[in-house]
């Protein structure tokens, strides 16, 4: 019965994850005084993608054309570490959350490696730039987690999750918040959501992941967004099952599973709507600005850790 | 067992001997000789697996004319087995390759001399890593250090190299008068030059005594393996040397200076003292942020390479300092992780720095440059190379599945293992530490998306380029052992982590038991923060990549044209 929840959990990531950035999408339409897409609209676009047929430069090598589904598998890897609605995940007993960010890094390395493949000036200012910034992006995260790893004595996701879920809110309310404002920076990054990157931008000057994958079309393009937005969706499930655990099946009875089920949908939706509220209400960096904001996220972290080791536990 | 390390050394010898007297005309006969340093490899291979496994202790004494310094002594405890492990795997991947490779110098240079010299270098190597003699020790320490000097300045009519050779001269005796110093300190305190008189069979040292020796074997074996302020020889040393040659300066001649500063901190000075932990911690630091940074900057592959090599040493000193640490506050087993984690990284990065030299010789002896402004698009003119080059890069990159990645969580874990342990100072500064790894390992990605970005892929930049061909079959086999062993390396993980717990248990003790460190196929550390199962993650990331690939397929199969697009025959 684990096996089959965890399993599934996964298979909830690869569905759910349009939905999300169809919700991101409706709010900004919606205050935008649009009636924006429906949800359907999300699915539509990528079955599309995966139907049309494929423009591939003969400059490219088998890097180009092997990247999405590496880029997608390391994302299901990713994918598999993290608990949604039920206390286990697939492979969570395997690893932790430094396998955690290095699968996601394996599929950048790709993405970026692609970029640079069909010698094109695009993606090679896309992926200097994705780099640039994920290599800042990357030590706030982890600090930030080891923070989190801190109070809970134990690197596994599945354990801090655990962890959390079990102890009283307000103690742990101050020093983990800080944690919490670096990794939701860092989710801004990593999704490349407005602050940092515009994602319904293609203005050459601006863009970050949309130039990396500019030479795609067809089936690739439908699996590098889809993996995108599963990134997008497993930073945010990190996010919410992280600070707000509660809520968390233990066990397999149905009424149990049923609940957690639509509490971490609500979950998950309200803090999408965060991101959202966000993207309307801010302009996007310059790109010169946005390791500021990182090492903002940095100094979180070490305010999270320092505060924990000054205070006590 | 002993008989093949014997024969080993003797291999080493003869093979010298045999390219120095192979006569010049029979030039193509020449290269051949590098197959008698990998039959002597792959003896070393042998024994040294063979003591590994068996825990046993090989040792044999030659009567030696100087009685003052004592009988030559050779012997292979877990630890030295160890680095004649790692000097052994890669050299015998060196040695194919440098069968195809030392054919470009035929027509410009004296094979005969670079033969004799590159035997004469591994077998120095690993007279070092087994003397138990401080006499003979320094002995075979200067004779790896003349060695590699000549290897150096094997191209001496261009200018860089001698200057490099000059550079790379008085650094490594500079090194070498401290590393002088702490022994003739550790001598005059115990009376004998034989290893097994210090430590613990000796008198406690005082406080000062220990300091002093402790700080001259830091900065003289830090020298050798650059660290960061002492590392100015090696960004230009390394890269001057043929390519084969290069790969064991980086992968293993630099590691002999870890082994060396190992010795003094575990077996010949006692207890640490913590603050020698915090120290090697900073320098260690040090070198891994400021390493990979120098490396961004650098257009040259083989320089970028030796950048890198600064950089893992930082890496391993992170392991090694977490070590000392731990055992200065009396956690042998916790020491015993960190160690493990450092070894592990000698070996991975012996194996993929190993990997990156030789491709990157062999895009030099193709394109006949190492500036990847003037490169590109090689993956379609050498795509052995760029397979090669690719697993190479993404493991120093510490990406799983691949061996970096394993060694790189283990010196996570070691790091944050400070956490439930030691004073408030170690506890806020080994988290940050860690991110500082992750901050480093994140750029060596960027570095090397650069590196196989620039070189490998798009379109060529240059005449040179363009005309490039795959290199032959000799060192498509050496790059593609190597590029066996990252991989191999990763899926081992357990056995490997099983092994390096014994030899941690030999300098520990009986308390540090490889059970606190694998269980089945798990890794796990002994503050039991985490565990990992790099054989599961691995077979899983094959698993997915088929599926999908299959999935696609399988969905898409009315359309044939739209497959034949993708390049997919199935």
């Amino acid at each position: 019965m684990n096996l089959i929840l965890s399993i599934a959990q996964i298979v909830l990531v690869l569905i759910l994850a349009p939905s999300v950035s169809w919700w991101i999408k409706k709010i900004k339409a919606l205050s935008q005084n649009r009636i924006g897409p429906t949800i359907l609209q999300v699915y539509a676009d990528l079955g599309k993608l995966f139907q049309k047929g494929m423009v591939i430069s003969d400059q490219a090598s088998w890097i180009f054309r092997a990247m999405p589904y590496i880029l997608f598998s390391s994302a299901l890897m990713a994918a598999s570490l993290v608990p949604l609605f039920f206390k286990s995940s697939l492979l969570g007993f395997s690893g932790d959350l430094i396998l955690f960010v290095y699968f996601l890094a394996l599929g950048r390395f790709f993405l970026t490696l692609a970029a640079l493949d069909t010698g094109t000036t695009f993606g090679g200012m896309g992926s200097s730039r994705e780099m640039a910034l994920s290599s800042l992006a990357e030590p706030a995260l982890l600090l930030s987690f080891f923070a989190l790893a801190y109070r809970a004595g134990t690197l596994s996701i599945e354990g801090i999750v655990l962890h959390f879920s079990l102890e009283a809110p307000f103690p742990i309310l101050f020093f983990t918040s800080m944690a919490f404002g670096s990794m939701l920076i860092v989710t801004f990054v990593e999704s490349g959501r407005i602050p940092v990157d515009n994602p319904a931008t293609h203005l050459e000057l601006t863009m970050i992941h949309e130039a990396m994958i500019l030479e795609y079309s067809g089936r690739c393009l439908a699996l590098i967004e889809w993996a995108h937005q599963i990134k997008q969706f497993l930073f945010l499930s990190l996010l919410v099952n992280i600070f707000s655990p509660w809520g968390l099946a233990d066990s397999t009875m149905g009424i149990h599973l049923l609940f957690s089920f639509l509490f971490f949908l609500s979950k998950i939706f309200g803090l999408a709507f965060v991101i959202g509220w966000v993207e309307i209400h801010t302009a996007k960096l310059r790109l010169f600005r946005v390791p500021d904001l990182l090492a903002i996220a940095f100094v979180f972290a070490v305010i999270s850790l320092l505060g924990q080791l000054m205070i006590g536990r | 067992m002993e008989l093949l390390f014997i024969f080993q050394l003797l291999l080493y010898v003869f093979g010298g001997f045999l390219s120095l007297f192979v006569s010049a005309e029979k030039k193509n006969l020449n290269s051949w000789t590098h197959l008698v340093a990998a039959l002597a490899a792959g003896c070393g291979l042998a024994s040294s697996i063979m003591v590994l496994f068996r825990n046993a202790h090989l040792s044999f004494c030659f009567p030696s004319g100087i009685t003052l310094f004592g009988p030559l002594e050779l012997a292979m405890d877990p630890l030295s087995a160890f680095f004649v492990f790692v000097i052994s795997f890669l050299s015998l991947a060196a040695s194919i390759f440098a069968v195809g490779y030392s054919r470009e110098y035929q027509e410009k240079k004296n094979v005969s001399l670079l033969g004799f010299l590159y035997h004469f270098f591994i077998l120095s190597m690993v007279l070092v890593v087994t003397a138990k003699n401080i006499f003979y020790f320094l002995i075979f320490w200067e004779l790896m250090s003349i060695t590699s000097y000549f290897l150096v300045v094997y191209e001496h009519e261009k200018p860089a190299a001698r200057k490099a050779g000059l550079i790379y001269f008085v650094m490594t005796h500079i090194g070498t008068a401290f590393i002088t110093a702490a022994f003739i300190l550790l001598y005059v305190h115990s009376g004998s030059f034989h290893f097994d008189s210090f430590g613990a069979n000796a008198s406690p040292l005082n406080f000062a005594w220990k300091n002093a020796i402790f700080l001259c074997a830091l900065i003289g074996f830090g020298t050798k393996a650059g660290i960061i302020p002492l590392h100015i020889w090696l960004p230009e040393a390394h890269p001057q040397a043929p390519s084969h040659v290069s790969a064991l300066m980086s992968g293993v001649m630099i590691k002999t200076a870890i082994y060396g500063l190992l010795r003094f901190l575990f077996n010949f000075l006692g207890t640490p003292f913590p603050w020698w932990g915090g120290l090697i911690l900073v320098f260690a630091a040090l070198s891994t942020i400021l390493g990979v940074l120098y490396a961004l900057m650098e257009h040259d592959l083989k320089r970028l390479l030796a950048f890198h090599s600064i950089e893992n040493i930082g890496i391993i000193l992170l392991g090694i300092g977490m070590a000392v640490f731990f055992n200065a506050t009396n956690q042998p087993i916790f020491a015993s992780f960190a160690l493990i984690a450092a070894l592990y990284h000698t070996m991975n990065h012996a194996a993929f720095k190993g990997l990156l030299f030789l491709g990157a010789g062999a895009v030099i002896s193709k394109a006949h440059t190492g500036n990847m402004e003037e490169l590109g698009g090689l993956i379609k003119k050498m795509p052995w190379t760029a397979v090669c080059f690719l697993i190479g890069a993404v493991a120093i990159s510490a990406l799983p599945p691949l061996n970096g990645f394993v060694s790189e969580w283990l010196t996570f874990v070691s790091l944050l293992m400070g956490f439930k342990n030691g004073s408030a100072g170690i506890r806020l500064l080994t988290p940050v530490l860690a991110a500082l790894l992750g901050f480093a390992s994140a750029l060596v990605a960027t570095c090397f998306v650069k590196v196989f970005g620039i070189t490998f892929l798009g379109t060529a930049r240059s005449e040179h380029a363009r005309q490039s061909s795959e290199v032959d079959f000799s060192m498509k086999l050496g790059m593609g052992m190597l590029a066996a062993c990252c991989i191999i390396f990763a899926l081992s993980a357990p056995v490997i982590t099983f092994l390096l717990g014994k030899v941690t248990q030999a300098l520990f003790g009986s308390e540090a038991l490889p059970l606190h460190f694998v269980r089945t196929t798990f890794l796990m550390d002994p503050a039991a923060l985490s565990q990992l199962n790099p054989m599961w993650v691995f077979v899983v990331v094959a698993v997915t990549i088929v599926c999908v690939w299959a999935d696609t397929g399988f969905v898409w199969q009315r359309k044939r044209s739209d497959r034949a697009e993708l390049g997919l025959r199935f």
